[in-house]
């Protein structure tokens, strides 16, 4: 075996250690034995529970993905170059306009036919298939970066430019403006909006199912249809999204709390 | 107290600063450069790959799906607004079981994805299929195509209930009281002070729920209703051919930005009297 494979193993245990499903100390081991949702071979609490994190790796995986598109193209939107501007909304328009699930889709084939057109180029027999997770990743990267760039750039409208007048008035590199006068400050203003795209970004993730990858949603449904208990395994689905969603608000008046502390009160 | 002996004579304008290729200028040409290459590969690929055949077999479906995505959430955006009014109201209402039950309904269906809610509404009924069948409600429930109309119709209420009750909530005080002090009556003051000022606060976050409609209706392609997303899928199952794909995202692009930009007239003449 692999080193990295064991040291992947290894982590693996570690962290299922600390599962808050099937874990030594989760939640679905007080079910009785043979119930829908028990871990183990007898109930769908254990794939249920990986669908889970998929949906949170997957959400995850995109935000700084996404959060640092979204600054630059809003960086882009705040210069006076024509061409610049021109380019990041052509960007936010096409990405704003179309629907997730087209995106998702167009991401997913073209990236099939596209590398498979690559690699018959390069001689190899066949192309490669596209993992659903990479494909999902980066379609919702696109989405979120396009809706994150409206939320930065109107940030940036929101501080006053007596800001970049003072910190040039100090001497100021611009990359050093940015990054201590007027980052700190869009962070501010920014995260109300951004903790928006951040709920929508969660739902989003339940579109990536119909690509195949085992999400919450995809693995629910499986169970759903092996065990024709439907209603029962989607309410279920709705509540683990529920639960996400109120984590998050929960982490985000705490995040915003800590920010709001440190700044000034206009 | 210093008095100006002589005039400063007319000085010419300062140069217009004259044209220089920065990095960023550069990168910016080379972007908005690679966004027209692909415009104009993307036209050429399509006029190449134009075929006939599949033109006069798809364009027709193409068209049906167009309609029935614009009639789903045509009608599920109406129902929407009738169903909001009520939720508006119980979530507003001082009575705390009245507010709770609005928050939860709110709450549900706008934490959850509407993907899940479609197939709790359409797969998940199924489970009471007897239970409707004695209601007399499974005719509604067999169908795809009402399920995804019901679903839309909770959803979109919900989105729109808090639109609503935040424009609501948006007008200040004082014009309740001026009211109160007219007056007038409850029902008055609602509909001829606060609804009037509501309403144009409401007007953009209702656009936008419009379009977050438009496209979220894409999702009903896969409990087997053929909108725009769903003829698109089925032309690309038989003939493989992206070019599908392309055409679908060229209609709801072209749907999107005409919707926004005749909401954006509509709000412009509306709040034409709030200029300044």
């Amino acid at each position: 075996m692999e080193p990295t494979a064991t040291l992947g193993a290894q982590l693996y245990a570690f962290v299922s250690l600390f599962d808050p499903f099937c874990g030594p100390v989760g939640v679905l081991n007080l079910l009785p034995e043979g119930s829908l949702l028990s871990c183990g071979d007898t109930g769908w609490g254990d794939e249920v529970a990986r669908g889970f994190f998929v949906t949170i790796t997957l959400a995850l995986c995109t935000l700084p993905i996404g959060l640092i598109i979204g600054l630059f193209l809003a960086l882009a939107k705040q210069t006076e170059i024509r061409s610049l501007r021109a380019a990041a909304d052509i960007y936010t328009t096409i990405f704003r306009g179309l629907p997730e699930l087209l995106t998702i889709f167009m991401i997913y084939f073209g990236l099939q036919i596209a590398v498979r057109e690559v690699a018959i180029a390069l001689g190899f027999e066949r192309g490669f298939d596209i993992n659903s997770f990479v494909a999902g990743t980066i379609a919702l990267s696109l989405v979120f970066s396009a809706y994150a760039s409206e939320v930065l750039s109107s940030a940036f409208k929101a501080i006053p430019k007596g800001q970049y007048e003072g910190a040039h008035a100090l001497g100021l590199r611009p990359g050093k403006t940015m990054r201590l006068v007027i980052l700190p400050q869009l962070v501010r203003i920014a995260l109300p909006g951004l903790g928006n795209l951040w709920m929508i970004l969660i739902k989003d993730t339940a579109l990536i199912s119909v690509i195949g990858l085992g999400d919450t949603l995809r693995q629910t449904g499986i169970a759903a249809k092996v065990t024709k208990e439907a209603f029962f395994f989607y309410s279920i689905a709705c509540l683990l999204f529920l639960a996400l969603a109120m984590a998050s608000s929960v982490v985000f008046s705490k995040i915003e709390t800590r920010v709001r502390r440190s700044g000034v009160s206009r | 107290m210093s008095i100006a002996n002589d005039l400063i004579p007319p000085q010419p304008p300062p140069p217009v600063e004259a044209f220089r290729w920065s990095g960023l200028r550069i990168l910016g040409a080379v972007l908005l450069g690679l966004w027209i290459a692909a415009g104009i590969a993307l036209v050429l690929w399509l006029v190449d790959a134009w075929d006939i055949d599949k033109v006069a077999t798809y364009g027709p479906k193409f068209l049906s799906g167009l309609g029935v995505t614009l009639t789903l959430v045509a009608i599920s955006i109406s129902l929407g607004a009738l169903l909001s009014v009520p939720v508006a109201f119980g979530r507003m209402s001082s009575n705390r079981f009245l507010s709770s039950i609005a928050y939860g309904y709110v709450y549900f269906f706008r934490g959850t994805p509407l993907i899940a809610q479609l197939f709790l509404i359409y797969y998940g009924f199924g489970s009471f299929r007897h239970e409707l069948e004695a209601v007399g409600l499974w005719v509604f429930f067999r169908d795809a195509w009402n399920c995804a109309l019901f679903a839309f119709t909770l959803n979109t209420a919900a989105y729109q209930a808090e639109i609503l009750r935040g424009a609501i909530e948006s007008v200040p005080r004082g014009q309740h009281e001026g009211a109160a002090a007219l007056g007038l009556t409850r029902f008055q003051t609602f509909h001829r002070i606060i609804l009037p000022q509501a309403m144009i606060v409401a007007l953009r976050p209702y656009g936008n729920e419009i379009i977050l409609m438009i496209k979220g209706s894409a999702i009903v392609a896969i409990v087997t209703v053929f909108d725009l997303m769903g003829e698109t899928r089925r032309a690309y199952s038989r003939t493989f051919d992206f070019q599908t794909y392309i055409w679908a995202a060229v209609f709801y692009l072209i749907i999107v930005e005409t919707l926004r930009n005749i909401w954006e007239k509509l709000e412009q003449r509306l709040t034409r009297h709030l200029k300044r």
